[in-house]
């Protein structure tokens, strides 16, 4: 099946810049007639180019709100990042209450879903103690989900059998739904409202369930901005809420560990951090850690890029909320075989977007091509050819994605040739040309 | 075929870096396509290696040779050399400072890890001059 991505490139925006080209975790952004390209075989959906792109070009756009016209009953879905947009919320029954103000029939919350996991995860523990295979890596981010499919297959062991909260939500709502209506599946449509563009992908195409469980997934600050209004002109609030502290704490890095309440247990966040931490594991030197919760974003969901509020305060909000819940408050529990549904029922498989070839001899040989070439470029990594690196551009080149040519050192050389020594500078930006006397007056 | 050749320089006294030639060469390793143990075994020789450089010899360099039926590691560095090899390959002896003893170094786990981990080792030192270790690990076809 072919990647949808939700993060898309809008041309007439897009100045080929190149600063997005080198916040990319996994290389996957090209400039090729000055607009951004994206190889969707390398994207994880992680959104760095969504906040580098200085020129707003690069979004991640969630389904429009306009899909609920297409059911007869629609269930929302909110990740609990939602409840930390709103300044001097106090209480998450007011969002919800919201929902069912914009178009939404019922609301069922994630947070509620997280709090099963968290409870299944438990058992586990207790039922089987240590697993076989340490550290578990949660499976809750999708980003880091696609990276270490990608980029460290040895580790696809290690992550933790449970599908997504937002998609465990989604089973269970539907099923609710169908029994409290007696619609047809069809006509009840089920939404999650997320905090990032890698949800936004993940309710398109699911990594862990074979058939897709939700319609779509609404972006934060599409959903903040319709609530605003009906959020402040309720005229009375119904009680709706049912998830407890445990739930809501999911919304931030460090919250899914708190609820597994083990001592070897490792929160991290942000990409580059979490690509470290895997580089470590995979080389088995934190052999104390059991589970390892790893958030692409910054602090955690809180800081994803569809939210309207920056990470710490909406952190801080978070604690508010929390303050005074009990861990769960919701009586609905998953026993015995109904458990099962928590898990993925296929297997993460592994994605060879870095592979230089299927044939280890072919891949060999492109890699010394690409050694040979690397070592005449000028390993500024200006980006002028419209890769990251002189590195990547090299395998770009090897592996037929640009031509030599696209290399201005490569051509100012052509140039000389031309003009006779000394002649191309004149014709260079300042960066690249071989003298260039600075004048103190 | 040809071998591939990668060199990391490897920058003594620092602690926190170290590790970064390993990271490096693994991602190479993983387009190659060779087997995920293979390269795991031979992630844990460099950064083994590159954590001695630091420690001991204040930095190196590390040589990596690949081809189709094996990996060659080869460190090599200007420190204080290896007096007694043999007491050096022994479990928990390490002559480690307090700074890497603080950080969690210096257990005396460097070369037998790396013996432990590769197919072949030797280590060529001489007192005052340096040592360069070098390690095989066969690629199963």
């Amino acid at each position: 099946m072919s990647m949808r991505h939700s993060v898309v490139l809008d041309d007439r925006r897009c100045r080929g810049c190149t600063s997005c080209i080198k916040c990319c975790p996994t290389e996957a952004i090209r400039v090729r007639g000055r607009k951004a390209t994206i190889l969707p075989d390398r994207c994880i959906d992680c959104g760095n180019c969504i906040r580098v792109c200085p020129h707003k070009a690069i979004k991640s756009v969630g389904d429009a709100l306009e899909r609920l016209k297409e059911f007869s009953y629609c269930v929302a879905l909110p990740e609990p990042a939602l409840y930390t947009q709103f300044q001097h919320l106090d209480d998450v029954d007011i969002v919800l209450n919201g929902l069912l103000k914009i178009g939404f029939h019922k609301v069922w919350e994630v947070a509620r879903a997280a709090e099963l996991i968290s409870a299944f995860e438990h058992e586990c523990v207790l039922r089987r103690g240590r697993p076989a295979v340490t550290p578990q890596i949660s499976s809750s981010c999708p980003t880091v989900m696609r990276l270490i499919r990608m980029r460290f297959p040895k580790l696809i062991d290690h992550v933790a059998c449970t599908i997504l909260p937002m998609e465990l939500a989604a089973i269970l709502a539907r099923r609710e739904a169908e029994a409290e209506t007696g619609l047809a599946p069809e006509q009840i449509g089920v939404f999650a409202i997320v905090p990032c563009s890698s949800k936004v992908t993940a309710a398109r195409v699911s990594q862990g369930l074979r058939e897709p469980v939700l319609d779509g997934a609404f972006a934060v600050r599409d959903v903040y901005l319709r609530l605003l209004t009906p959020m402040r002109e309720l005229e009375r609030v119904e009680p709706h809420s049912t998830a407890g502290a445990l739930g809501l704490s999911w919304a931030a890095c460090g919250g899914e560990s708190a609820a597994r309440a083990s001592e070897g247990c490792v929160a991290v966040d942000g990409i580059e951090n979490v690509i470290r931490m895997l580089e470590e594991i995979e080389d088995g030197r934190l052999p104390e850690a059991d589970f390892l919760e790893l958030s692409a974003c910054t602090q955690g969901c809180v800081g994803g890029c569809f939210n309207v509020e920056n990470p710490y305060a909406a952190k801080m909000r978070l604690r508010g909320l929390m303050k005074g819940l009990p861990e769960t408050r919701s009586s609905f529990t998953l026993q015995g075989p109904a458990q099962e549904i928590v898990r993925r029922d296929k297997q993460l498989q592994y994605l060879p977007a870095f592979l230089l070839d299927e044939d280890r001899e072919a891949a060999m040989a492109k890699q010394l091509r690409i050694q040979a070439l690397e070592s005449h470029l000028p390993g500024l990594h200006c980006g002028s050819c419209g890769a990251p690196s002189c590195h990547a551009f090299a395998e770009d080149v090897v592996l037929g994605r640009a031509s030599e040519d696209d290399c201005i050192f490569k051509v100012r050389a052509r140039m000389r040739d031309m003009a006779g020594e000394g002649g191309a500078d004149e014709y260079l930006p300042a960066p690249f040309r071989r003298q260039q006397p600075l004048h103190h007056d | 075929m040809e071998t591939i050749k990668l060199v990391y320089p490897v920058e003594g006294g620092d602690m926190i870096e170290a590790g970064e030639a390993s990271s490096k060469m693994k991602l190479t390793l993983k387009k190659l396509g060779l087997p995920q143990d293979v390269i795991r075994r031979a992630s844990i020789c460099m950064y083994e290696g590159e954590i001695n450089m630091v420690i001991h010899a204040d930095g190196g360099e590390a040589e990596v040779e690949v081809d189709m039926d094996r990996i060659v590691l080869r460190m090599t560095d200007t420190g204080p050399g290896i007096p007694d090899v043999e007491q050096a390959m022994q479990e928990g002896y390490s002559t480690a400072g307090p700074t890497a003893r603080e950080l969690g170094f210096g257990a005396g786990m460097g070369l037998p890890n790396m013996k432990r981990y590769s197919d072949e080792m030797t280590i060529e030192t001489e007192v005052g001059k340096g040592t360069v270790v070098t390690v095989v690990i066969k690629i199963p076809q």
